[in-house]
């Protein structure tokens, strides 16, 4: 078989393949190293880091949904200089692909900070600022549905990051466009979405919401329609590269989600019910692109 | 790297009493570790995977035996899978059993269906010299499904306490000990979480304890069951199940 060009550049980070565990799917990758060789992905979005250490919410934070789940986790992470002496360094004994660094906050000072921080490590190749957690309150999502904190955030941020700021977007908004312009007008550099839907499961034995924060993210293949759609009314209107997020399972949804205006492409809820997930994914990508006449991912980026 | 994703044919998938299955399952053992890990099985239709811990294995033979009661919409399919039926299950999650350091009469501590895992550490630890004590604990004796019958089977003395005195000693599991005057050197326990807060906070001697919770993915990557520890933050599917009772914080 002819060797395939899966090749994709972001923002001229160039990329193996545009095959990205999403964050808050894989850790900071080492852990899942133990299954499988982490060095064929294209990159690791990490695990959400904010500047303090937080234990996230209460349990239970999953609930099971048709096609999905909902996840109320809550931003658990070490903190960000914990993160950067402890989790980074396990993470490049296993891993020599560009990183994607996932940052949230519920200050501008707080992403300002971190972004900061997280610029100068070396194998840090994407900032992706996370303005879409649903879970936590007063920051994540609370600056990501509305389009001029979006603005000031990256503004501020732009100012102390040298490498390229893309913006998590949120679905949760009446006009995903709209957030996504003004990303960019402040400066970011690409995009990134869906983030999780708001959701929520009642467990009608007991009364009472299945998850203790009440409400979470849902994500899993249900939700896939949602982000193709997204992800081209985006990649279209935006003008600048975009990460495909949603639902994503197979090789055959990726070259869907790139032909609807991705560069790369997240695995999130995958990941969870199958470890292998992004494994086969990268595996399967020369069959499927060989059925379907592609000679290089690049080409079917945005062509719907 | 050993692979921990694989598929199983149901050997024999039969009921034992009104709420609890036994299956067997064949296939690839060679990821489990330990007494006490615990498997995630796929369910067709349903998009997350059933935690269930491994009652019995044989790497010999490789078989996976599976206590489990129906509970719900999950283990209500896995009732219905038949002999012959292909099942995905990720296997040899979490830590397990310690099966060194643990005295030379160690207790086994059951209850309900947290029984299940006790049995394969029974049949380690009596491989390793020790001499075990099983003590299983049911609400009543319809619930029971004869785990001391199979404990006595792999040499270990099994006591039964049931809570309406129906069958054994009536009460808990600390009511056989004090009636027999039991002398244990370590425990080892798995069941409902008052009756682990009881024995971690009552029994003298060291021990651990193995702890459910609902899981996301089961290896460590969702962190949807993290517990704060008095050793930090523990995912309870990957630094666990099985935590020494110092680790636990109970509120």
């Amino acid at each position: 078989m002819e060797m395939k060009n899966m090749k994709v550049s972001l923002s001229g980070v160039e990329l193996q393949n545009p095959v990205i565990p999403a964050s808050g799917c894989f850790g900071f990758g080492y852990g899942m190293a133990e299954y499988y060789d982490i060095d064929i992905l294209g990159s690791i979005s990490f695990k959400g880091t904010t500047r303090e250490a937080r234990f996230g919410n209460p349990l239970p934070r999953v609930a099971e949904c048709a096609a999905g789940l909902i996840n109320s986790v809550g931003l658990q992470n070490p903190g960000i200089d914990e993160v950067i002496a402890e989790e980074l360094p396990k993470m490049r004994k296993v891993f020599h692909q560009p990183i994607i660094a996932n940052i949230s906050g519920f200050s501008i000072d707080e992403y300002v900070e971190c972004c900061e921080k997280i610029d100068k490590e070396e194998q840090v190749a994407i900032i992706e600022l996370n303005v879409s957690c649903p879970n936590v309150h007063g920051g994540g999502m609370a600056f990501g549905t509305c389009a001029s904190s979006v603005g000031e955030v990256v503004k501020e941020v732009k100012k102390v990051a040298s490498k390229p700021l893309y913006v998590k977007l949120s679905p949760n908004v009446t006009d995903i466009v709209a957030i996504g312009n003004a990303a960019v007008e402040a400066g970011a550099d690409g995009l990134c979405l869906i983030n999780t839907l708001l959701g929520m499961r009642i467990d009608i034995k007991t009364r009472r919401p299945v998850v203790a924060n009440r409400m979470g993210g849902f994500s899993g293949p249900a939700v896939f329609p949602i982000a193709v759609r997204m992800v081209n009314q985006v990649a279209h209107a935006c003008g600048v590269p975009v990460i495909g997020c949603g639902g994503v399972s197979s090789a055959e949804d990726v070259v869907e989600m790139m032909m609807a205006g991705a560069t790369a492409v997240e695995v999130g809820a995958a990941n969870l019910v199958n470890p292998y997930a992004c494994k086969e994914i990268v595996e399967n990508l020369p069959d499927v692109m060989n059925r379907l006449g592609i000679h290089a991912l690049s080409e079917i980026i945005g062509i719907v | 790297m050993t692979k921990i994703q694989n598929l199983y044919k149901v050997v024999s998938n039969r009921r034992l009493t009104h709420k609890t299955w036994v299956m067997t399952l064949r296939g690839d053992t060679q990821a489990i570790s330990a007494p006490g890990q615990f498997v995630n099985v796929a369910i067709p239709g349903k998009y997350l995977r059933r935690p269930i811990s491994i009652c019995d294995f044989s790497h010999e033979r490789g078989e996976i035996v599976l206590l489990y009661d129906v509970v719900g919409e999950g283990t209500k399919a896995m009732s219905e899978m038949n002999e012959g039926f292909s099942v995905d299950m990720l296997v040899g999650l979490g830590n397990g059993f310690s099966t060194s350091s643990v005295g030379s009469r160690p207790l086994l501590l059951g209850g309900g269906i947290g029984t299940a895992p006790l049995l394969n550490l029974g049949r380690a630890l009596v491989r390793t010299g020790k001499q075990p004590i099983a003590i299983l604990g049911y609400n009543t004796s319809a619930d029971s499904f004869g785990m001391d019958r199979w404990f006595e089977e792999i040499g270990v003395e099994a006591y039964i306490a049931t809570v309406d005195g129906s069958m054994g000693t009536k009460g808990f599991v600390t009511d056989v000990i004090r009636r027999f005057d039991i002398e244990g050197d370590y425990f080892h326990a798995c069941g409902p979480m008052p009756m682990l807060r009881a024995l971690c906070t009552s029994l003298e001697i060291p021990g651990e304890v193995s702890i459910e919770s609902r899981m996301g993915c089961g290896f460590g990557a969702c962190v949807c069951c993290s517990v704060e520890t008095r050793d930090g933050v523990k995912r309870i599917c990957k630094e666990g199940p099985v935590f020494r009772k110092e680790e636990l914080i109970w509120k």
